[in-house]
């Protein structure tokens, strides 16, 4: 249906125009009993640790929404590129979409320069991206890889900030993780013993914060490649069904059976000859 | 011709900056004689300009303008004037490679200039005009671009 009041194609990219309805709606319902809902948000602890032949990042894999557990088997940690992933804590569409965004961006740019990306790229694309929007993308995210200059581990906030360090933990867990990291953390420590302390830094995230919890996903990224770790431990909580709950038919008993026939008249025949010359 | 600008989000110096003037006006169309247009939008009123609109509205539909803007001037500053001229020559010639304004149109010159083939942002994604549920009509859109309206 062609509009008279279209004067020109609408630009591409974010829409404003419900921004009035939204306001108002939030008005009349402060007063109700309705909340607008909830994003989904991450809820997390998410930490990373440079080693001495990488990056060891870790995640636990829950997601809610206000009070709720919307997810118990979250994949926090997104893929960028072959040598570079990522953990998102906060909203988790927009960590999500930014992380993909990232992830094209850096293909197209190895695919045209035929270099592999490095860390510090991602690092400023996701910053001028994130500061593009002044904070309205929740995405608080750990940035790890390893490329030809060595091991980085990079921690970008919603705001475009940076921080360039050598352990790092974000989201709701994070004190409690920073708490065991900063106890422990050796520089240069091996592989097996940066993936234990990421570990125990996830498990004290998961057991003082009530937004992190079920299983801890690892991932270990060096020169060789990548060992993306999901699950590497399972939560010692998971429920157990104690019997099945399938019903056998037969179980509701049939009182009284009464079957009546439907009848079907014929309205209308119509023979139609086929062509088979 | 160098390709200084095909950095896509410069953080450019934004005392270049001083002498933008931003696009005002969210709502209202201004028809005939600088006038609103009530046959289109309805009547104006202050209560609909003051209404909160969303904090980024305005710095996005600027956000392109602004980062030329700030680009050709770093370029004047380093290159001197023949730059961006002859870089502003070439997107307003490639900009005319354009179907009628209610037709789709590829836009692959400009893009190719202006180096958007080489990277991905929610321009791309969100509100893709070639799935846009309202057509306008036709008459009425040449003749807005044409601005005999």
């Amino acid at each position: 249906m062609a509009l008279p009041n279209v004067l020109e194609t609408p630009p591409s990219g974010f829409n404003f125009e419900n921004v009035f309805r939204n306001v108002a709606l939030e008005g009349l319902l402060e007063g109700g009993r309705t909340k607008a809902p909830k994003p989904m948000k991450t809820g997390t602890t998410i930490a990373g640790v440079v080693c001495k032949d990488g990056v060891v990042l870790g995640a636990d894999t829950r997601a809610t929404s206000s009070e709720v557990v919307a997810d118990k088997m979250c994949a926090k940690i997104h893929y960028i590129a072959p040598n570079i992933y990522c953990c998102g804590a906060g909203t988790a569409a927009d960590t999500e979409k930014t992380t993909d965004l990232l992830s094209s961006n850096l293909t197209i740019f190895s695919m045209d320069s035929g270099r592999n990306p490095r860390v510090v790229m991602a690092a400023n694309i996701l910053q001028d991206m994130l500061f593009r929007y002044r904070g309205q993308i929740g995405a608080h995210l750990i940035l790890g890889g390893v490329d030809c200059t060595g091991s980085h581990l990079y921690t970008v906030g919603p705001y475009g900030d940076i921080d360039k360090v050598t352990y790092l933990a974000m989201g709701s867990g994070d004190l409690a993780a920073l708490g065991i990291l900063e106890d422990r953390f050796k520089p240069n420590m091996e592989l097996e013993e940066a993936k234990e302390l990421v570990r125990d830094a996830i498990h004290s995230g998961i057991m003082s914060d009530l937004g992190s919890g079920n299983n801890i996903d690892i991932c270990v990224i060096t020169k060789q490649g990548v060992d993306y770790l999901r699950p590497y431990q399972e939560s010692e909580f998971k429920d157990k069904r104690q019997m099945r709950y399938k019903y056998h038919p037969g179980t509701t008993p049939i009182l009284t059976e009464k079957i009546v026939p439907l009848q079907m008249e014929v309205v209308q025949e119509t023979v139609q000859r086929m062509d088979t010359a | 011709i160098c390709d200084f600008l095909c950095i896509k989000n410069t953080r450019g110096l934004r005392s270049q900056l001083k002498d933008s003037v931003p696009v005002t006006g969210l709502g209202t169309q201004i028809g005939a004689y600088g006038v609103q247009d009530t046959l289109r939008s309805g009547f104006s009123s202050v209560k609909n300009e003051l209404l909160p609109s969303h904090a980024l509205e305005l710095s996005e539909k600027n956000f392109q303008l602004n980062q030329d803007k700030m680009n050709f001037s770093t370029l004047r500053n380093i290159q001197g004037l023949h730059a961006p001229l002859k870089l502003q020559m070439e997107y307003r010639a490639a900009r005319q490679i354009q179907r009628l304004p209610f037709l789709q149109s590829s836009h692959l010159a400009l893009d190719t200039l202006k180096g958007n083939d080489e990277s991905i942002s929610f321009e791309d994604i969100l509100n893709d005009p070639a799935q846009s549920e309202m057509m306008g009509e036709p008459h009425i859109m040449v003749e807005y671009k044409l601005g005999l309206m």
